[in-house]
C-alpha cells in the first residue's frame, strides 16, 4: 500500500472518530436525560437540596443571568464595534482596543469569577447576587459581541454607506438606517451566541452569584443557574437522574441556540435578496 | 448661460499621488457635462470632489476651490451634509439599500425629516416616475429593491437621488454595469432630467458621451500626476474638431 | 448646530463603549494583581511557583504540583486532540463529500457550544468509571482529564484549521494536481505548508481553551494537590485550585488563590502573544 492510501484512510478514520465522539457525548446525555424531562421537572421546585423535585428556580436563575448580561454587554459591545468599524480609521487607539478585546476574550472564566468576586461581590458590595453574576458574565461576553458585531459591520458593502451619505445623510443616520439594518442578522447571531455562553457558564458564576435554590425576587438575590446545579447534583451525588435531566436541558438549549442563529441568517438573507 | 459649478485650480492628492492637477472648469446649469478620458485619468476623483465624497478616503489633500453657485464648498462654513443634499450622486454599481423599493426612494426625504405618510407617498411616486421606473414597480413597492434587475436598480438609485430634490446630479459611469437596453433607458432618462437638473456624468464610452452630453471635458494622466484637464468645450466640437492633438487621438480611438 | 452636536455626542458615546473592553481588562488586571501580589511578595515568587506543598490551612502555599499536574493533563490532551483535530479538518476540507461535511460541521458547532460542565459530567459518569474498572486507580486521573480536554479542544482545532485549509487558493491545488501530483502529495506538499500558520493558530487556541478550562477538569481530575506519578493518578489544575477553595478561603489563603490567578493570567497572556507572533510572521 502506498502512503497516499494510508493517509486517506487516516483522514477518513479521524472524521468518523470525531463524529463518533459527538454522537456518544450528545447521545449519552440526551438518552439518559430525556426521560427525566417533563413539565413537572421543568416547572417544579427542587426539594431536599435537589434530590427530589424539579429545576425551575435554576432555569429562572439562568434566564436572569442571561438577561442582565445581555442588557449590559449588548449596547456596550455593539456601540464599541460601531466605533471601531465606522468611526475610526486604522490607528493606534483602534489597535490597542482590538488587542485589549482579544486579550479579554482569552481570559479564563475562572479569572472573571475571581475578579467579579473581589470587585462586584466584595468591593461594590453587591454580594452573591444576580447583579454580581450578571455583571461578571457581561464582562466575559463583551469581547465576543464586540467582535461578531464588528465583523458583521465590516461585511456591509461600502456602496451602501456612500449611497446614504451622497443623499445628505449624516454619519449616524447612515449607520442607524443602513449599516446597522444590513448587519442586523450578524449582530443578532453574536448576541445569541453570547446568551449561549452565559447559559452554559459555570466557573465565573459560582464565585459571584452564590448557590441559593430559591426563586429570586430581586437583582440582589443569589441564584443558582442550571449549569452550577448540574455540577452540585453530580459532584455531591445528590441525584444522578436529575443531573442527567439538567444536562439534557443544557444540551437542548445549545441546540436551540445554534439552530436559531442558522435560521436568522437564512431568513435575513432571503428577506434582503427577495 | 449660467455657471452652476466652477472649479478653480483644483488639485487633489491621495497621499503622495497627485490625482487632480489644477483643474479649472465651468459646469453649466441645465446641461449634461460628460467627463471622458482613459481609466485612471482622474474623472471619478474629480466628480467625487464635487460633493466631497473624497472626504471619506483617508489621506486625501485638496487645494484650489470648488464653487457651487459661487460659494466654495470646501470652506469651513459649509455643511457637508447640506452640500450632499444639493449635489446628488449615482454610482457605478447600482447600490440600492437592502430595503423595499418604497423605502429606498423614501430614504432621503425621511432622513431630512419628512414623516407624513401622504407626503412621502407623493415624493416616492414623483421621483420614481421621474426616473422612468414607475410603470415597472408600482405594484410591488414593498418588495426588496435587490430583487430588481440591474437596470431597474440603477433607475431606482436615480429616483432615490431625485427624491432629495438636488440641484446637481453626479453620475459616475452609471451604465458600466448594465446591458445595452438598460443603458438606452438611462440615457433617455438623462435627456429628460437635464431640463430640471444640472448633470455631470463620467463615462468611458465615447458614443455615450457623444449621445447624451452637451459639454465634454477630456482628462488625461501624465507621467507623475493624473487629473490633467486637456480640453473642455461643446461636445460636438470635442468630437469633431478638437483643438488638442491628444484629444483627437483619444476620441478617434488612437489610444486609451 | 443641533445636528453637529448630536453627531458629536453619538461619537463620544460610541468611543466610550469601545474603551469599555480595555477598561474591563485593566480593571481585571488591577484587581487580581492587587489581591494576589502581597502573598507572592510574602512567600516569594520562586517558593510560590516551585513549592511542592499546598497546605493552605498551615500557611504553606506551593503550586508546583498543580503546574506539573496541569502540564501533564494538557500535554495529554494536546497529544490526543491535536493530531485527530487536524486530520479531521483535512478530511472535512479536502476529502469529505459536501453532504458529509454538512452533517459534521454543525455537529462541531454544537460541540463548541456545549457547556464545559456538561463535558465534565460526561467524564464523571462515563470516563472515570471506565478508567477505574479497566486500568485501575481511582478513575479520577490525569488520563480522564486529558481525554475530556482533548474532546473539548477538538472542535476549536477543527473549526479554525478547516477554515485555514479552505482558504488556500484553489489555483495552488490545481497547479499541483496538473503537474501529476496525487491528492495526498498535494495536501502534504502544497496545502498544509500554506495553511500552516492558520492551523498553528487553531492549535494554540485549542491550548488556550484547555488551559482555561475549570469545570470539566474539576469533575474528572480528583483534585489532589500532589505530583501525579502516573497517568492514572489524580491531579489538580490551577483553575480548579481557585474554584475549589474560593468558597471558604480567607486571609492569606484567599490571597494565595488570587496569586494562583496571577500565574494563570500570565501564562494565558503569553500564549495570546504567541498567537499574535505566529500570525504576524505569517503576514510578513
Amino acid at each position: 500500500m502506498n502512503s497516499g492510501k494510508i493517509a486517506m484512510g487516516v483522514f477518513w478514520a479521524s472524521g468518523l472518530i470525531t463524529l463518533a465522539i459527538l454522537v456518544i457525548v450528545i447521545g449519552h446525555i440526551l438518552l439518559n436525560g430525556m426521560g427525566m424531562i417533563s413539565i413537572e421537572f421543568l416547572l417544579d421546585s427542587p426539594r431536599a437540596l435537589g434530590r427530589e423535585g424539579g429545576i425551575f428556580p435554576t432555569i429562572i436563575g439562568t434566564i436572569a443571568l442571561v438577561v442582565v448580561a445581555l442588557v449590559i454587554a449588548t449596547p456596550i459591545g455593539v456601540g464599541g464595534a460601531i466605533y471601531l468599524a465606522e468611526y475610526t480609521h486604522r490607528g493606534t487607539i483602534t489597535k490597542i482596543i482590538r488587542a485589549g478585546a482579544e486579550c479579554l476574550a482569552g481570559i479564563p472564566s475562572i479569572l472573571f469569577g475571581l475578579f467579579g468576586f473581589a470587585f462586584f461581590v466584595i468591593f461594590l458590595g453587591f454580594g452573591w447576587s444576580i447583579l454580581s453574576g450578571g455583571l461578571t458574565v457581561a464582562c466575559m461576553i463583551l469581547p465576543m459581541i464586540l467582535r461578531t458585531t464588528e465583523e458583521a459591520l465590516k461585511a456591509v458593502p461600502n456602496s451602501y454607506r456612500e449611497g446614504s451619505l451622497s443623499l445628505g445623510a449624516t454619519k449616524w443616520q447612515t449607520t442607524q438606517n443602513v449599516v446597522l439594518k444590513s448587519a442586523a442578522a450578524g449582530i443578532f447571531t453574536g448576541i445569541i451566541l453570547g446568551a449561549g455562553k452565559v447559559a452554559g457558564e459555570t466557573a465565573a458564576i459560582m464565585l459571584t452569584a452564590g448557590t441559593a435554590l430559591r426563586l429570586p425576587t430581586s437583582l440582589f438575590d443569589s441564584v443558582r443557574p442550571m449549569s452550577f446545579h448540574l455540577y452540585i447534583l453530580a459532584m455531591e451525588g445528590l441525584s444522578m437522574e436529575r443531573a442527567y435531566g439538567t444536562a439534557a436541558v443544557l444540551v437542548i438549549t445549545v441546540l436551540i441556540i445554534n439552530s436559531t442563529t442558522t435560521l436568522i441568517m437564512r431568513y435575513y438573507t432571503r428577506a434582503l435578496r427577495g | 448661460m449660467t455657471n452652476k459649478i466652477e472649479t478653480i485650480n483644483l488639485s487633489l492628492w491621495y497621499g503622495e499621488h497627485q490625482a487632480l492637477t489644477e483643474v479649472s472648469i465651468e459646469i453649466q446649469k441645465n446641461m449634461v457635462t460628460a467627463l471622458i478620458g482613459p481609466s485612471g485619468c482622474g474623472k471619478t476623483t474629480f466628480i467625487r470632489a464635487l460633493n466631497r465624497m473624497n472626504d471619506l478616503i483617508e489621506g486625501v489633500r485638496i487645494s484650489g476651490e470648488v464653487l457651487l453657485d459661487n460659494e466654495d464648498i470646501y470652506a469651513d462654513s459649509i455643511d457637508v451634509v447640506h452640500l450632499r443634499k444639493r449635489v446628488g450622486m449615482v454610482f457605478q454599481q447600482p447600490n440600492p439599500f437592502p430595503m423595499s423599493i418604497y423605502d429606498n426612494a423614501a430614504y432621503g426625504p425621511r432622513i431630512h425629516g419628512i414623516k407624513n405618510r401622504g407626503k412621502l407617498d407623493e415624493i416616492v411616486e414623483r421621483s420614481i416616475r421621474a426616473a422612468a421606473l414607475w410603470g415597472e414597480v408600482k405594484d410591488r413597492l414593498n418588495k426588496p429593491a435587490l430583487a430588481l434587475s440591474g437596470g431597474q436598480q440603477q433607475r431606482l438609485c436615480i429616483a432615490r437621488a431625485l427624491a432629495v430634490e438636488p440641484e446637481v446630479i453626479l453620475m459616475d459611469e452609471p451604465c458600466s454595469a448594465l446591458d445595452p437596453i438598460a443603458t438606452t433607458k438611462i440615457e433617455d432618462l438623462i435627456q429628460d432630467l437635464k431640463k430640471e437638473y444640472t448633470i455631470v456624468i463620467v463615462t468611458h464610452n465615447m458614443q455615450q458621451a457623444a449621445r447624451v452630453s452637451d459639454m465634454a471635458a477630456f482628462f488625461m494622466m501624465e507621467e507623475d500626476r493624473a487629473g490633467v484637464l486637456v480640453e473642455y468645450g461643446p461636445t460636438s466640437q470635442i468630437f469633431t474638431n478638437p483643438e488638442d492633438k491628444r484629444t483627437e487621438d483619444y476620441v478617434t480611438g488612437r489610444f486609451g | 448646530m443641533y445636528r453637529h452636536y448630536k453627531e458629536r455626542i453619538v461619537k463620544s458615546v460610541l468611543f466610550i463603549s469601545a474603551l469599555a473592553a480595555i477598561f474591563v481588562l485593566g480593571l481585571i488586571t488591577v484587581v487580581i494583581f492587587s489581591e494576589g501580589l502581597p502573598l507572592i511578595a510574602k512567600v516569594g515568587l520562586f517558593d510560590f511557583i516551585l513549592g511542592a506543598e499546598w497546605r493552605p490551612l498551615a500557611g504553606i502555599f506551593g503550586i508546583a504540583p498543580m503546574i506539573v499536574g496541569g502540564f501533564y493533563v494538557i500535554c495529554g490532551a494536546m497529544l490526543l486532540g491535536v493530531p485527530l483535530g487536524i486530520a479531521c479538518a483535512i478530511f472535512l476540507a479536502e476529502i469529505a463529500h459536501k453532504r458529509i461535511r454538512a452533517v459534521i460541521r454543525p455537529c462541531i458547532e454544537l460541540l463548541l457550544g456545549i457547556p464545559s460542565v456538561v463535558y465534565g459530567f460526561f467524564g464523571l459518569v462515563i470516563l472515570v468509571p471506565i478508567i477505574r474498572e479497566h486500568f485501575g486507580g481511582p478513575g479520577f486521573s490525569v488520563l480522564a482529564g486529558s481525554i475530556i480536554l482533548a474532546i473539548m479542544l477538538l472542535p476549536t482545532v477543527i473549526a479554525v484549521s478547516e477554515d485555514a485549509i479552505r482558504s488556500v487558493q484553489r489555483t495552488y491545488k490545481e497547479a499541483s494536481l496538473a503537474l501529476g501530483a496525487t491528492h495526498w502529495q498535494t495536501i502534504r506538499n502544497v496545502i498544509l505548508p500554506v495553511a500552516r500558520s492558520g492551523i498553528m493558530a487553531g492549535v494554540i487556541l485549542g491550548f488556550g481553551r484547555a488551559i482555561s478550562e475549570t469545570m470539566a477538569v474539576i469533575m474528572v481530575l480528583g483534585n489532589a494537590p500532589i505530583f501525579p506519578q502516573s497517568i492514572l493518578d489524580p491531579a489538580r489544575a490551577l483553575t480548579a485550585n481557585i474554584a475549589l477553595e474560593m468558597a471558604y478561603a480567607t486571609g492569606d489563603h484567599l490571597q494565595a488563590l488570587f496569586a494562583t490567578g496571577i500565574i494563570l493570567f500570565v501564562v494565558i497572556l503569553l500564549s495570546i502573544s504567541l498567537i499574535n507572533m505566529v500570525q504576524k510572521r505569517d503576514m510578513a
